[in-house]
């Protein structure tokens, strides 16, 4: 069954928009890009405009693929427009309008929804990095030649652990004392394979915290770089996958750790209509869905016995904020460490241009925005920044590196962990 | 190409001249009704750039139209005759601050929130307050003489500006007033510009006053069984002696729209509301605010509330804000209109729109500045019903009639754009009018200078409806 183009692009909900320009302060891009077209006003008006014929959907190709879709504007939007449902709609259409790649299609049916090929991934870098290769291939300026400024992000990385501690991880992290919480553990692809270590800081977060810990082996890819890219039916099929996977066993928490799986695993119910049995399961899934600075200060059960003489900043994961609405518990955990200054951002709510691949298709807008944000980060005269997304990690390495500042860029899991949590009781 | 954009384009550094359709479009609207493409879009960030636009357009007879975060509510920037639409919001944004002459030099594309934020730095204020202040530029509320809620006590934009700096249709950089607070050398140009909604000339540059910031406020909420009762009492305390800053109102269908949308707690079962809000010093609020409670209780009011802290003030404050918003659930579509009438015939006015309501069958709902006569009558319906908005149309006129029955006028604050032009002849008369429409062809010869606006062409009607 094919709906129309007017149903596919959310035609009735470009109405709520009533073009006040509440949101154009908020927008990132309307800043940087200095034009309405780059605009949430503007982006919704063109949408309209495709769906009445004014307009056509390749006039809407650049200003939604420049879209961060951060939802900084979903924010301040004073009748609370379902931008993300027009922005995603909007990205579909344009897919379906575009040949297709066998890249793409490889990337995105087989690449991130494997466990194994991000295994792989993450065990290709640790060889890359370990036997020199790195070292080598950047005196020589050889990454320089790779496409999409890659070697930009490839000195980015963090140090990988080797092939053995991947094998080495339980499945299932049991107590022998009674738990306070049972916790099914949302590995995310990218998280696990490229930052494995913060994977397991956030188990022995929880561990010490006095939950139990499962992986369920189903768990797929949560579908975010899918939907972002227009691809929905697919993304569809992976949300089945989990909320499957997380029904094996009574979870009290879902917990991931990067802000952008969270925002679409919090997401999952819109996929279904309301009264089907999915749409049930979904809203049941939803409900436990939690970021792991918001589990942590719910089971209070840390205390933080080293003291870290640091003044840091935090630069919140835009999917954290403002889809998942979790401002308060970072802030909260950094200030229960002895010792380290926080210092918040003049504008938190702007993104720092990571928003998940657009840093790589959109790198030139993406660093018009970074440098944005660098100037508030350096404003505040803090020597590390912590943030709660892996793309967010990476883009403010990338920032400090740019600066030619001396900074760190870390998880929050990991600072925490720094620290030398213990239990509370 | 025609020849003029080319030539446009050559006068400007690349990339300052749009002409893409996904462009056009995203400058075809403003925060009212209609959409009308530009052939180009022009992003100026200098004086000069400006004065060679106009040149040029002038030479063309090529239509400009002004435009800063395009949140008119009556469509001062939209392009209704197709030509230039005239970017000011990429200007470089500079406020500078003299504390000691209390004034700003500031340039167009000036958030005008950032003004006053900048002011409070230093003890100071500035006063105008439009509730898009955070979105709209000052060049946008020069060009159409924006109010807000202090306007009860402070005037509206008018009432600040010193001087300008403006381009004329012709091309030519010229300073109206200066920077003195007294200042009667010749015709007031100044005051000509402002409000004359981007139809005599382009505001690049102005000197505004600035005032103490107030050492408090207070805020008092009362609740009325009776529309009339809010009305008189409004009367009542304006000549007891006491200026509150605001005093703003909302009917019971506001009430229940905001209690239904984001609840804090609203009297829904009172026919209105009024919130004050005092301010000056912490011993004047104590014997004002005493004074107020007194009148209230006089004049018969349900209920007086005084919130407990400052939350909840601001809670009181959010609730009013969250009107607009709150209201476009009932309908998807919201005609706001904001006709004035002198302030004691608030209550006649409010039965007028009743009247009106019952007539054609529509949503209408009030709610606005009370203290100071600027009501926003709302009407609510679906612009893609196409019966019901020639319904709305009608009603329109009705409000305006109504509004001038009473001795007001058709706009309080937002500006009369391309919505209100049709009804300019009924308030002013047809010589009126005229002398009007002699300024601006004196000013702009060629009528290059936002055509289709405050002035009706002939035969022209209301249309809020496509068929």
């Amino acid at each position: 069954m094919t709906s129309s183009l007017k149903e596919r692009l959310n035609y009735d909900k470009t109405f709520d928009c009533v073009q006040c320009g509440y949101c154009l302060p908020a927008c990132p891009t309307y800043e940087t890009m200095e034009k309405e077209t780059h605009s949430p006003r503007g982006r919704i008006n063109l949408v309209k405009m495709v769906a009445e014929g004014k307009a056509s959907v390749e006039d809407l190709k650049e200003p939604i693929e420049k879209c961060l879709g951060c939802m900084a504007c979903t924010t301040v939007c004073p009748t609370n427009v379902q931008y993300g449902e027009i922005f995603e709609g909007a990205k579909r259409v344009i897919d379906e309008e575009r040949p297709r790649r066998l890249v793409e299609d490889f990337l995105f049916q087989s690449f991130f929804p494997s466990s194994k090929w991000m295994n792989t991934l993450g065990n290709a870098t640790w060889l890359y990095q370990k036997s020199g290769l790195q070292k080598v291939s950047q005196r020589f300026g050889l990454t320089r030649r790779a496409p999409l400024q890659i070697h930009e992000f490839e000195t980015a990385l963090p140090a990988m652990p080797g092939p053995k501690a991947r094998r080495n991880r339980a499945d299932r992290y049991v107590r022998k004392r009674p738990a306070s919480a049972k916790v099914g553990f949302f590995k995310g692809c990218v998280m696990d394979s490229v930052f494995f270590e913060t994977n397991q800081n956030t188990v022995e977060l929880l561990l010490r915290s006095g939950a139990e810990v499962v992986f369920p082996e189903a768990q797929t890819c949560c579908g975010a770089l899918h939907a972002h890219t227009g691809k929905v039916d697919h993304s569809v099929e992976l949300a089945k996958q989990n909320i499957e996977a997380f029904e094996e066993e009574g979870f009290d928490y879902i917990v991931n750790n990067a802000g952008g799986c969270g925002a679409r695993l919090v997401e999952y119910a819109h996929l279904f209509d309301e009264g089907t049995e999915w749409h049930e399961r979904a809203v049941r899934f939803v409900s436990r869905v939690k970021d792991i600075s918001e589990v942590l200060a719910e089971l209070d059960g840390l205390v933080f016995e080293k003291e870290l003489l640091k003044t840091v900043t935090y630069q919140p994961s835009c999917h954290l904020r403002n889809v998942q609405k979790v401002t308060s518990e970072p802030l909260d955990l950094i200030r229960m460490i002895p010792g380290v200054e926080l210092r918040e951002l003049e504008r938190p709510e702007f993104c720092c241009g990571s928003a998940g691949v657009y840093n790589i298709v959109n790198y030139e807008d993406a660093m018009d925005i970074l440098d944005v944000k660098m100037q508030d980060v350096c404003g505040t005269g803090a020597g590390g920044v912590v943030t709660s997304n892996p793309g967010c990690q990476l883009q403010m390495k990338l920032g400090v590196a740019r600066e030619g500042l001396e900074m760190e860029a870390v998880h929050l899991v990991d600072l925490l962990m720094e620290a030398d949590p213990r239990p509370k009781w | 190409m025609e020849k003029w954009l080319e030539e446009l384009q050559s006068l400007l550094p690349e990339g300052h001249v749009l002409t893409s359709l996904a462009d056009r479009h995203s400058y075809s609207f403003d925060a009212s009704f209609g959409e009308h493409l530009p052939d180009a879009v022009v992003q100026v960030k200098e004086k000069q750039e400006v004065a060679d636009v106009l040149k040029l357009a002038n030479r063309y007879k090529v239509p400009v139209h002004p435009r800063g975060s395009g949140t008119c509510l009556s469509g001062g920037p939209l392009p209704v005759h197709g030509g230039i639409v005239l970017d000011m919001s990429q200007f470089p944004a500079i406020i500078d601050l003299s504390p000691r002459d209390l004034t700003v030099k500031v340039t167009p594309s000036v958030l005008t929130g950032n003004i006053n934020k900048a002011a409070e730095k230093h003890g100071l204020m500035y006063a105008p307050d439009p509730s898009s202040a955070h979105v709209a530029t000052i060049g946008g509320n020069l060009a159409e003489n924006s109010g807000g809620p202090r306007g009860l006590k402070y005037g509206v934009t008018k009432d600040h500006v010193l001087g300008l700096e403006v381009v004329t249709p012709e091309g030519e950089v010229i300073k109206t007033g200066g920077q003195t607070i007294k200042n009667v050398t010749g015709i007031d140009l100044t005051k000509l510009i402002v409000g004359s909604e981007g139809t005599l000339g382009v505001i690049v540059g102005a000197t505004l006053k600035l005032m103490p910031k107030p050492p408090a406020v207070q805020t008092i909420m009362v609740a009325f069984d009776e529309v009339r009762k809010a009305g008189e009492a409004i009367s009542q305390t304006l000549t007891s002696g006491i200026l509150p800053a605001k005093m703003e109102f909302m009917d019971q269908a506001c009430i229940i729209a905001v209690e239904n949308f984001q609840p804090v707690g609203l009297p829904v079962d009172a026919a209105a509301v009024i919130i004050i809000e005092l301010d000056g010093h912490p011993e004047t609020l104590r014997v004002e605010r005493g004074l107020i409670e007194g009148i209230m209780e006089e004049m018969g009011a349900k209920e007086v509330i005084i919130p407990k802290s400052d939350e909840e003030a601001a809670k009181l404050w959010h609730a009013r804000k969250q009107v607009s918003p709150a209201i476009a659930k009932i309908k998807p579509t919201k005609v706001s209109e904001d006709a004035t009438v002198p302030r004691s015939k608030i209550p006649d006015f409010m039965d007028r729109l009743e009247l009106i309501k019952e007539k054609y069958g529509l949503e209408v709902v009030a709610f606005g500045h009370a203290g100071d006569g600027n009501l926003h009558p709302n009407i609510l319906c679906d612009k893609r019903n196409v019966e019901e908005m020639k319904l709305v149309e009608k009603a329109v006129e009705d409000m305006f009639q109504a509004a001038l029955d009473l001795g007001g006028t058709l706009s309080g604050e937002h500006g009369i754009g391309t919505m209100k032009a049709p009804f300019m002849e009924l308030e002013l008369g047809e010589v009126g009018l005229d002398m009007m429409k002699r300024i601006k062809d004196s000013w702009d010869p060629n009528g290059i200078l936002n055509p289709g606006k405050v002035f009706p062409e002939k035969g022209q009607k209301l249309v809020l409806h496509h068929d």
